[in-house]
């Protein structure tokens, strides 16, 4: 099984830091055909405007798509969830979505960097994988919102009363940096799923 | 406005401020382009080519350097009208050791605060106490134990300072391997020897530590100073740096536009020679440049 990290923009390194300490193979993605390698996909975060341009000007946005439609494993987190919503608020007009999860996301939904926290979040769904019941501590930077989630959509954890971690299908979004708290658990759940 | 007593919504405590989040901001903007504009429509131009975030400043520093007398923080008005300009990260500048400034720079909610030596430095002995604020900063380096300084003082990002400007990569290639090259001698060195290495880097011995052990510097490392082409931003990721700044090197240029998104673009793929080919056709004439020699005045050397 190999795991891409969409490479284009952000902190890949530290997700696939974190997946090869797991035990996982990974592939650093700018091009389709590193895509094709790929069993299942982390797109991390970063600056979700980049990330949308930069996937259209490398030929990736439509085998990015497919890749999501066709059902294969996919983990996104901050700017990566906000690439696999549905709908974007407060995005770029010619912003792309690759449309796996059926939310709209609100870019900078909690306001600015001095507004950025970490705090810790109930995941249940750790505890019913067998990985244990402790709090994940979340990480959020400029972090997105999600302000409307569709009936297929299973909220895994809220923050403010909020979703914060949510999953459809083979696609798990979170509004947080799980790759930047030293709990390699959601990435674990994600190799198990 | 504070939530109402009828409000069902439980809140979750948010720890604001903390080196995680300073520091995880830094992380984000690795692999892209922080570009310097003085313009909301110039902002507008370094958002549509794909920079992820933008510094905000009133003059960029070939003309700092080409006007002379002292270069202070922007016009508050004119940063706040390129944070409504673009919807990315916002950074802007405060002079060395001016934590007024810095602290102008924060209550206006600016991402980043860059305490730059391309502004004239407020205090000649001592940089700003980065700890005292919840927004995070980024200080340039020549060497390690600069980087190792600014650390301590609470910097969240180092960026080689190179010799902004001048559209010449000669100095932040230097600083780069300055700070990379000692980084891999000290991960050589036993116990005994990082006492030494922290007496002549003059950087704290549990930071000297802690690179010998982790073999990085515990913030991201990026460039700037001096990056006026794709291949530049190219060579300086190469060279190990995890991101660029790029100052004049873009709006100084004969067209800015096409050149900063070729300039994004080489950073993404800066190991590939053939779409580096690719994205540096065209462009037109970069800025001219200047020469070391030629220099009146090296702002490098500003910082202690």
């Amino acid at each position: 099984m190999k795991v891409g990290v969409l490479a284009l923009q952000g902190a890949f390194d530290l997700h696939a830091r974190t997946l090869e300490a797991l035990g996982a193979a990974t592939v650093r993605v700018r091009t389709a055909a590193e895509l094709a390698d790929c069993d299942r996909l982390v797109v991390p975060g970063g600056e979700s405007t980049t990330m949308s341009m930069m996937a259209e000007r490398s030929g990736l946005l439509e085998p990015l798509r497919d890749f999501v439609g066709a059902g294969r494993p996919t983990f996104g987190t901050c700017a990566g969830a906000i690439l696999l919503a549905s709908e974007i608020l407060d995005g770029r007009p010619d912003q792309h979505c690759l449309g796996g999860l059926d939310v709209a996301v609100r870019r900078n939904g909690f306001g600015r960097q001095v507004e950025s926290f970490e705090t810790d979040l109930e995941v249940p769904a750790l505890a019913a994988a067998g990985l244990g019941d402790a709090p994940f501590h979340a990480v959020c930077i400029r972090a997105p919102v999600f302000e409307r989630v569709g009936p297929d959509v299973q909220v895994l954890a809220r923050v403010d009363g909020r979703p914060a971690l949510v999953r459809q299908g083979a696609v798990t979004a979170a509004i947080f940096h799980p790759e930047l708290a030293g709990d390699t658990r959601l990435h674990e759940l994600f190799l198990l799923g | 406005m504070s939530p109402s007593s009828q409000d069902p919504t439980p809140s979750t405590p948010h720890d604001r401020g903390t080196q995680l989040v300073k520091r995880g901001l830094a992380e984000m903007l690795k692999g892209g382009v922080i570009m310097d504009v003085v313009t909301p429509e110039q902002a507008r131009i370094a958002e549509d080519a794909g920079a992820c975030a933008v510094m905000a400043l009133e003059r960029v520093p070939a003309d700092i350097r080409a006007d002379g007398g002292v270069a202070r923080m922007s016009d508050p008005a004119m940063i706040v009208g390129i944070q409504e300009a673009v919807t990315i990260p916002v950074m802007a500048k405060a002079r060395i050791g001016h934590f007024v400034e810095a602290q102008i720079l924060e209550s206006l909610g600016v991402d980043y605060v860059d305490e730059s030596e391309v502004l004239t430095p407020a205090d000649e002995t001592h940089h700003i106490d980065k700890w005292a604020f919840t927004v995070p900063f980024v200080c340039g380096a020549t060497n390690l134990g600069e980087a190792l300084r600014r650390i301590s003082e609470g910097a969240c990002m180092i960026r080689s300072k190179g010799e902004a400007g001048t559209g010449n990569i000669v100095e932040a290639v230097r600083h780069l391997r300055n700070i990379l090259g000692d980084i891999r001698r000290l991960t050589q060195a036993d116990p005994a020897e990082q006492f030494d290495w922290a007496k002549r880097l003059q950087a704290p011995l549990p930071l000297v530590q802690e690179v010998a052990e982790t073999g990085t510097l515990p913030v991201p490392l990026f460039c700037a100073g001096g990056i006026a082409t794709p291949a530049d931003a190219a060579l300086a990721m190469q060279l190990g740096a995890q991101a660029v700044f790029v100052g004049s090197g873009i709006f100084k240029s004969d067209d800015p536009a096409p050149r900063a998104k070729a300039i994004v673009e080489a950073t993404t793929h800066y190991d590939d020679p053939h779409i580096l080919a690719k994205v540096s056709r065209g462009l037109g004439a970069p800025m001219t440049g200047i020469g070391m020699d030629d220099l009146d005045v090296r702002l490098a050397d500003r910082g202690w």
